[in-house]
């Protein structure tokens, strides 16, 4: 059982102009993966560009690895025009993963994110109450997916093409505001921008709630050994007791961090 | 080795290893530092025993917390990084990671780093009197806080004083890795060999910078960065030969090397042993397939020793004795 392997390709499937569904057959035997997890995938057998990009496991089934992915820059695009048969190099599954819920929990995805969120809502089947925000409802993928595993389901978009005009933030607050659910024992896990999981740490905060995100940094080996990819922690020192800040990897020690760890800057 | 060679060229697998400054090394494709970890990282993938060494992350006396992020950004055919030599510290590592690289029949190279020649030559101090590292490479690609944050690798001067000091500490072999960011690589090779050098590394990445043009930006948090990867190579590889006709120190050539061909560029030119960094992030595997590639061509080329091949350059003027 490897961490690295050759994988071909079955499917690549256009859900619109920016997103797809990345389908591959690994050639020799693989680790199972966890929700949370990644892998460095290869986009290009060229030397541009030249390092492997990080994607959420998206769903891992009778052998096969499906990844959701939006097309951003050079290696996505690279990825998008990768057909049928060609075969890619793989590292995977890295990283941590999302610890398991207790009983029933909060997903907050905003765009993407729902690729991270998807195999954790699949593993814990109606267990969740989903709040899924996007810019619009072209981006909104895997809605019925998403809506068939959980348990009740929100939905916002920057311009109200699909469910609530807003942010999917404040739909979360009027939510554990409203007294419907007692929330307290509810954990929330996340995926999505950076201001999405700000917003969200402190909702967290002022209701004393536990969230575990996803986080994204720039990577380069995706195994620990660059250094590139840390977040600031806090964490406490085991010799005085003291808390202080450090870097951690996203790759390694993360990407799914308890958001009370992070020192927002 | 030399009455083998005519007898069996072709049963014979050929002989791959050569000697730095004494250590013997099994075959000549090292981890380039910074890239690898401390060995453990890639363990799962790599065979340890099979690399000729392992040169571990840089190391200084206190740990370092490193740069803000982004650190790295990939460009054409390479990458930049500023990643700030974050590092937890030569008594941690000596205490956490030095243990498990004690296992493998591998020559532990440890890197370091200071930010004054005290540091410097306390660094190599505590590293000479760990057990199971085997020789010392010093990265002066570094500022010096008592000269006005002046790059030790780019001043003669300074770089003269703060070799011969760490000299006069270690009795381990001594590696100088050498900054690229400098006019005339031979006299600084010599400057190197001169101060007490057993042995010159080169190239450290090559100071770089790219914006970000809807931002105004800079990329990297840092500013600038260290580019590293097949981009570099030719720079790299004109570097090592430049030094092989400046010294009669052994040289351990790094920059892009992604295959053994490219490998095999850099022995040719002059390098005795060379260094993979930036591939590894690729290709986890890319040491052992390099080593497997180099051993396939001298066969082919049905030559017994890769010391045959170290140096052979062809140019009509070389004119330089192997050490
Ligand atoms: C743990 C993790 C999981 C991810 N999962 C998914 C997923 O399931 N689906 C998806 O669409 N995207 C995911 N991303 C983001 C995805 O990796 C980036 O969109 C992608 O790397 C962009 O590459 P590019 O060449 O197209 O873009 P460019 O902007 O051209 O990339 C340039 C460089 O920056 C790096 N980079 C840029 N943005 C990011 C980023 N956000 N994270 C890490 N590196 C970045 C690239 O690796 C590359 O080196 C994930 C990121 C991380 C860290
Ligand atoms: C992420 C990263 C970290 C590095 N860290 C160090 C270091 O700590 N000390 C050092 O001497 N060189 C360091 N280097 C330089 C490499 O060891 C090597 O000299 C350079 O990357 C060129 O080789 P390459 O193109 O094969 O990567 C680092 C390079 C990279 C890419
Ligand atoms: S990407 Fe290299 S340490 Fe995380």
């Amino acid at each position: 059982m490897h961490r690295y392997f050759k994988a071909k390709i079955t499917g690549n499937t256009p859900l619109n102009e920016q997103f797809r569904l990345l389908t591959l057959i690994p050639l020799s035997e693989i680790e199972i993966p966890s929700p949370g997890q990644f892998y460095m995938l290869q986009a290009s057998s060229a030397l541009v560009p030249l390092l492997k990009r990080p994607f959420s496991i998206f769903e891992h089934q009778a052998g096969t690895l499906k990844f959701l992915y939006r097309i951003r820059g050079k290696g996505t695009s690279c990825l998008a025009g990768l057909g049928m048969d060609d075969t890619i190099n793989v590292i995977g599954p890295l990283g941590n993963s999302y610890p398991e819920p207790q009983e029933d929990f909060i997903a907050v995805a905003g765009g993407i994110g729902i690729a991270s969120l998807l195999p954790l809502l699949s593993r814990f089947k109606k267990k969740a109450y989903l709040f899924y925000g996007a810019r619009n409802s072209d981006e909104l993928v895997m809605l019925n997916e998403a809506k068939s595993l959980s348990k009740e389901v929100a939905i916002t978009t920057d311009d109200g093409s699909e469910g609530q005009k807003g942010l999917i933030t404040d739909v979360l607050r009027d939510f554990l505001n409203s007294s419907r659910i007692t929330y307290h024992a509810l954990q929330i896990y996340a995926c999505g921008p950076m201001p999405m999981i700000k917003e969200l740490s402190s909702i967290c905060m002022n209701k004393g709630l536990r969230c575990y995100a996803s986080f994204e940094e720039h990577m380069a080996c995706g195994v620990g050994a660059c250094h590139g990819c840390v977040i600031k922690v806090r964490r406490q020192n085991t010799e005085d007791r003291t808390q202080k800040w450090i870097y951690e990897r996203v790759c390694k020690e993360g990407p799914v961090f308890d958001v009370r760890e992070i020192v927002w800057e | 080795m030399g009455i083998k060679r005519t007898e069996d060229k072709i049963q014979k697998t050929p002989n791959l290893s050569v000697n730095i400054a004494g250590l013997k090394l099994k075959n000549p494709v090292m981890t380039a530092s910074g890239t690898f970890g401390y060995g453990e990282e890639y363990s799962e993938f790599v065979d340890l025993n099979k690399l000729g060494a392992i040169v571990v992350k840089g190391l200084s006396l206190i740990p370092k917390d490193g740069n803000p992020t982004p650190r790295v950004v990939e460009t054409p055919a390479g990458m930049l990084n500023a990643i700030g030599l974050q590092n937890v510290g030569i008594k941690a590592f000596i205490k956490g990671k030095l243990p498990f690289l004690r296992q493998f029949q591998t020559p532990v190279i440890a890197n370091f780093f200071g930010d004054s020649i005290d540091e410097y030559v306390r660094a190599a101090g505590e590293l000479s009197s760990a057990d199971g590292i085997h020789a010392l490479e010093m990265n002066i690609s570094c500022p010096n806080k008592q000269a006005g944050w002046i790059v030790f690798g780019t001043d003669p001067k300074i770089m003269e004083q703060v070799i011969a000091a760490v000299r006069r500490t270690t009795a381990l072999p001594l590696i100088v890795k050498l900054s690229p960011n400098v006019t005339d690589i031979g006299f600084m090779s010599k400057v190197a060999e001169n101060s007490g050098a057993d042995a010159i590394s080169l190239i450290n990445t090559i100071t770089g910078m790219v914006v970000n043009i809807k931002e105004r930006k800079p990329v990297l948090a840092n500013i600038t960065g260290g580019l590293s990867g097949p981009a570099i190579r030719p720079v790299a590889v004109r570097m090592v030969w430049e030094v092989y006709k400046s010294v009669r120190i052994p040289i351990i050539g790094m920059g892009g090397i992604m295959t053994a061909n490219d490998a095999l560029e850099f022995l040719i030119a002059g390098a005795r042993a060379v260094a993979v960094g930036t591939a590894n992030f690729v290709n986890p595997t890319a040491t052992i397939e390099i080593i497997q590639g180099i051993e396939r061509f001298l066969a082919e080329d049905g030559l017994s020793d890769i010391n045959e091949i170290i140096g052979s350059l062809i140019t009509g003027d070389l004119n330089h004795d192997m050490p």
